[in-house]
């Protein structure tokens, strides 16, 4: 059982930087998540905890103890992989009992260990197919019941659900948290899904280009990120580039002039200002500057695309009554949109501004 | 009801059963004209009999032929499987500079013409005797060596396609559990090559087995193969013992695919 901590961790090939610089402490029993786009280094340092890839910088500690100079097998950690990685030629229980064969586990207590970690991926009838003759979701399962039956120190999971349809997905991520949870295990999951991350984890990390971004935990990530490109890939945001302008007011790069939260001192140049969709409040108003450009429905929400004095703004409502006026607001109506000016938060203008998870 | 076929699909069918005829027809003639009673071969024949197989067995030199092409082809493929499979992990693995390149040199004994190989070798041979003060052509070892050049490229294939099936996490998998490197390899990566290896010894082993042109050069006296024994039975005579013996090899061959093919399924293989 142990903490993981992972010590100014960086790896470079070559010229070219694969993770920076990862700080992060995970402690007993906690679920942490890396999460970024693909390229962002979140794999790469997920595999320099296994001890698949060796660091150039830092170090990783496990249960107190330096496996930084570790070859993966003497390092106790216990990997899901993106693929499942099951043994081909090898049965289920054969393949769940490996770990403890290794460990040199006699057979009347492997095979009671297997049975157990079987039953607790609900597995148990299937213990005699081979690999190929499972679905996805039993070979994920499979997987994880030959990470878990030797209770590694660290649990590692890459990209765990990428290779299932969106219904499984949904299943197994209850799943895994829940056995995570019960068997209070110090887990590491790399996934570049934020909604997988915001409902798994205890913490989530948010790396891009091989740098962390931010630290925290989903609400501190959604609620206050720290730059525009968690912002921007935590959940959906408007995020207008500009410079503040008094006291409450923030001027776009387009000219529109928008009410933000007081600016503090530091932030007085260009900067990036950043409102959550579904605080943007829409009405119709003849004599409102915005203008609808395209509206959404979709079912419990509906979506406005507004533009205001050259500056496009999403916001999201929950759609609204039958007879309600915003419900016949159309493209081209003049709208008047507002929000509270302590939720628009003003962000240091990065070095590269985050483009979403897609970009 | 069960509609018609359409032509299309009779076409296709057509063109199946040709191919299959037309590979299958010169293996059935060698097999129907053994047992004809007739020493010039004609048709109809005249009766049946199995008189060619009792002279087949009764010349000194198909048995002897069979045992010496027997000797080489395991011989062959006992040198020419580790060295070919060494060399397959190599270049799936190590991935050196020049690796296709690599690879293609090693397929080539397939794409020279068996009859320039073998006189290249017995050139090469003839030299190296020079050299070294020993005899090497219709020596076993030389043979052995030649034959072991033919088996290299069909282990390479087979062994680099079971290889590449094998997804690397698989092995990083035996690791996280605990598994030593060398652990590794016998757990997972041998078994995931097993059933090129399996193949690369059937394959290895007949194409020695039948192989003339490289060996006609190089066998020596009391070390004659089988079929170079066929072709000096061939320069006085023409009767069906040669059909006869050729059906032996056909079965035999044939009954080391079958028995192969209940372990690995060849046609996954290859």
């Amino acid at each position: 059982m142990g903490r993981l901590v992972l010590e100014a961790l960086g790896k470079r090939y070559g010229a070219s930087t694969a993770v920076e610089r990862v700080d992060l402490d995970v402690s007993q029993g906690e679920m942490v998540a890396l999460l970024g786009p693909s390229g962002c280094g979140k794999t790469t340092t997920l595999r320099m905890v296994a001890g698949f890839v060796p660091p150039t910088a830092g170090r990783v500690l496990i249960g107190g103890e330096d496996v930084t100079r570790k070859p993966p097998h003497a390092r106790d950690t216990g990997m899901v992989f993106q693929s499942y990685a099951l043994f081909p030629h090898m049965d289920v229980a054969s393949n769940v009992a490996f770990g403890l064969e290794m460990r040199r586990v006699g057979r009347a207590e492997r095979d009671a260990r297997v049975r157990e970690a079987l039953r607790l991926v609900r597995l148990d009838s299937l213990d005699e197919r081979l690999p190929r003759q499972l679905s996805g979701g039993q070979q994920q399962r499979v997987a994880l019941a030959r990470a878990l039956v030797v209770n590694p120190s660290v649990f590692l999971l890459d990209e765990p659900l990428s290779n299932l349809d969106a219904k499984l997905r949904g299943e197994v991520r209850m799943e895994i948290r829940a056995l995570q949870r019960r068997l209070g295990l110090t887990t590491l999951i790399v996934t570049h899904d934020q909604e997988e991350a915001l409902t798994m984890a205890d913490r989530l990390v948010v790396m891009e280009r091989g740098r962390v971004r931010q630290v925290g935990t989903a609400e501190d990530l959604y609620e206050r990120p720290a730059d525009p490109f968690v912002a921007g890939f935590v959940g959906r945001c408007n995020l207008v580039e500009g410079a503040p302008e008094g006291p409450g007011a923030f001027r776009a790069a387009s000219g529109a002039l928008l009410p933000c939260a007081d600016a503090a001192p530091s932030a007085a140049g260009p900067s990036v200002l950043a409102i959550r969709p579904e605080h943007v409040a829409v009405s119709p108003a003849a004599d409102g500057a915005a203008r609808i450009t395209a509206v959404t429905y979709l079912g419990a929400q509906t979506e406005y695309h507004v533009e205001l004095d050259g500056t496009a703004l999403l916001a999201v409502r929950p759609t609204p009554a039958a007879g309600d006026p915003l419900r016949r607001l159309a493209p081209g109506d003049p709208a008047a949109l507002d929000w509270d000016r302590s939720v628009a938060r003003l962000l240091p203008l990065a070095d590269s501004t985050g483009k979403g998870p897609d970009a | 009801m069960v509609s018609p076929p359409s032509p299309g699909r009779l076409a296709f069918g057509a063109c199946v059963f040709f191919a299959f005829a037309l590979m299958l027809a010169p293996v059935v003639t060698v097999m129907a004209i053994s047992v004809f009673r007739q020493e010039i071969v004609s048709f109809p024949p005249p009766g049946f009999t199995l008189e060619w197989y009792a002279n087949a067995w009764q010349r000194q030199e198909f048995a002897r032929g069979f045992l010496s092409s027997l000797q080489v082809a395991l011989l062959a493929t006992l040198v020419g499987v580790p060295l070919g499979t060494a060399a397959a992990f190599a270049l799936v693995r190590a991935r050196p500079p020049g690796g296709s390149a690599l690879n293609t040199l090693l397929l080539g004994p397939l794409a020279v013409p068996g009859v320039v190989a073998g006189t290249a070798l017995y050139m090469f041979y003839l030299r190296a005797e020079f050299w070294l003060d020993r005899d090497i052509t219709s020596t076993l070892e030389g043979l052995v060596a030649a034959h072991a050049l033919l088996t290299i490229p069909w282990t390479v294939r087979l062994v680099t396609a079971s290889l590449q099936g094998l997804d690397l996490s698989v092995e990083e998998a035996a690791a996280n559990l605990g598994a030593r490197p060398f652990t590794v390899f016998r757990r997972v990566t041998l078994p995931a090559m097993r059933p090129g290896i399996i193949a690369a010894c059937l394959f290895s082993f007949i194409q020695s087995f039948e192989n003339l042109e490289l060996s006609l050069l190089l066998v020596g006296p009391g070390r004659t193969t089988l079929p170079v024994a066929m072709l000096n039975y061939l320069e006085f005579r023409i009767d069906p013992t040669l059909a006869a013996v050729a059906t032996v090899q056909i079965l035999l061959v044939g009954a080391l695919m079958l028995v192969t093919d209940r372990f690995v399924s060849i046609a996954r293989v290859v």
